[in-house]
């Protein structure tokens, strides 16, 4: 069986099938792009709470730590319900941008999350530091983004991974819609559904393989990272 | 204190496995599963035998290769020709009818038609449909019906989209896309209450949906066959197939039993 599926993995791959090529390039680049827009927010999110006294403080962090968790298809649920409901309008329903939105938000809360802790642990030394040195709000929101480059690092990539990997809220918004919206999460679970097990574990060497490409060529760019 | 959490957790790890049990695999479709009827037969089973009887909904498609594969005792599924070929190939012993019902077109509002060959004609020219996509029973039926017109699915545009699911999620994006799709009658009167989906089409030969039974080859796995043949026996008795036609939802019969046909 495991056999059969390495040389499916290969056949798949090596077959320039369209659909399959679509599926792949579907699921990259939404993962990618809600990575991006979901690692954004998360950081200025993650900075702008740890360093910001307010009442609440407490009480935000410990919703941003509970949404870290929110499974999948919850959160896949919640946006279903918004853009059936009060964003009817917009027509998202069973499309690759209600795709994006639900990833974006699964991303953003991971993000947000890692930099609160690692910029609270960094921030007092370099902060005081920075105050005598007189420099202003800018420059040290500027100066703690330096001072944490690998934990952002690191939460992209487990911003990315968690986009990458879900099935539940793609499934739920997007539909698995053949040639539309079917991406490879969903591509695999469907296969599980027609028992055709060794293309699912084709499609999840291949979605590995990638996962691996990428990490290869981040290692060029932060490599200290991977050391 | 460390010798209690131990033996705690084989405790923990004795319950999960529950080998000692007697249990029953029970492979089925989620058109079957959804429809509830399951749930409301197996009770009298379970009592009568104290066998405790595990159900897997999947796809017919997966249901026959969990079969092959000796990770079921029994198949509830309905593809007539693809479970006599699987008993054929000898990865089932016996196969029966057990019981029939129908297939149903629905979609947001009626578009009086009166056959079938002008339910597909309408549907084709002017509205978007939902395929199933995923080889199950369902699925097939719609291929079936759709070949059997003379359409050819794949040239068909934009307004046919395969979603890929079970019947369950398949209606619930119908009825929230305003689609039309083809289902069976008893998971759509089983999701009635969370749908706004009509009955577009129905009562036609063509449209029937026969359910049947496959005890797996007993060959091809290692638990003990007696539960198989209980539960075979059981599912095709008399009274088992009167308490089937007295399921009823929505003040309709689901299920219209016909073993031995």
């Amino acid at each position: 069986m495991i056999l059969e599926s390495v040389i499916k993995a290969f056949e798949l791959l090596f077959s320039f099938d369209r659909e399959i090529y679509s599926i792949i390039f579907l699921s990259l680049t939404i993962s990618i792009l809600a990575t991006i827009v979901g690692s954004f927010f998360g950081t200025i999110f993650g900075i702008l709470i740890s360093i910001s006294d307010f009442k609440l403080k407490k009480f935000t962090k410990k919703i941003v730590f509970t949404f870290m968790g929110i499974p999948p298809v919850v959160l896949g649920l919640i946006v279903l319900l918004l853009i059936t409901g009060p964003f009817d309008g917009m027509n998202l329903l069973f499309t690759k941008s209600a795709m994006f939105i639900a990833q974006t938000l699964l991303v953003l809360p991971i993000v947000t999350g890692n930099i609160v802790i690692s910029s609270e642990k960094t921030q007092k030394k370099v902060l005081e530091t920075a105050t005598t040195l007189g420099a202003s709000k800018f420059d040290k929101i500027v100066l703690l983004i330096k001072e944490i480059k690998p934990f952002i690092m690191m939460s992209v990539i487990l911003g990315f991974s968690r986009a990458l990997s879900e099935v539940g809220a793609v499934m739920l918004v997007g539909g698995n819609i053949k040639n539309d919206t079917r991406v490879m999460t969903t591509y695999i679970a469907l296969n599980n559904s027609m028992g055709e097990y060794s293309v699912s574990i084709a499609m999840g060497m291949i979605l590995l393989l990638i996962a691996f490409i990428l990490h290869t060529l981040l290692a060029r760019f932060r490599g200290d990272f991977y050391d | 204190m460390k010798r209690s959490a131990i033996l705690l957790m084989i405790l923990f790890v004795f319950t999960l496995s529950s080998c000692s049990k007697k249990e029953l695999i029970v492979v089925t479709t989620t058109s079957l599963d959804n429809s509830g009827l399951l749930a409301y037969i197996l009770p009298s089973f379970e009592e009568e035998y104290g066998i405790f009887v595990k159900v897997v909904a999947l796809g017919t498609g997966a249901a026959l290769e969990m079969g092959e594969m000796g990770e079921a005792d029994i198949l509830l599924v309905h593809a007539y020709e693809s479970e006599v070929e699987f008993v054929n190939n000898g990865f089932g012993e016996k196969r029966d009818n057990i019981m029939f019902n129908d297939f149903i077109f629905v979609g947001p509002h009626e578009i009086g038609v009166m056959s079938i060959e002008e339910t597909l004609e309408v549907i084709s020219e002017n509205y978007d449909f939902y395929s199933r996509g995923d080889n199950s029973g369902t699925h097939t039926k719609e291929l079936y019906l759709w070949n059997e017109f003379g359409y050819d699915v794949d040239t068909f545009e934009d307004w046919y989209k395969e979603t890929g699911q079970g019947m369950g999620s398949t209606l619930t994006m119908t009825s929230l896309s305003k689609y039309f799709t083809l289902t069976d009658r008893a998971t759509y009167l089983s999701m009635l209450e969370n749908i706004d989906l009509v009955i577009v089409f129905e009562q036609c030969p063509e449209l029937k949906n026969q359910y049947g039974v496959i005890k797996v080859n007993p060959e091809l796995h290692n638990r003990n066959e007696e539960y198989a043949d209980l539960f075979y026996d059981w599912i095709i008795r008399e009274d088992t197939q009167a308490l089937i036609a007295t399921y009823i939802l929505y003040d309709t019969q689901l299920f219209y039993p016909n073993a031995g046909d």
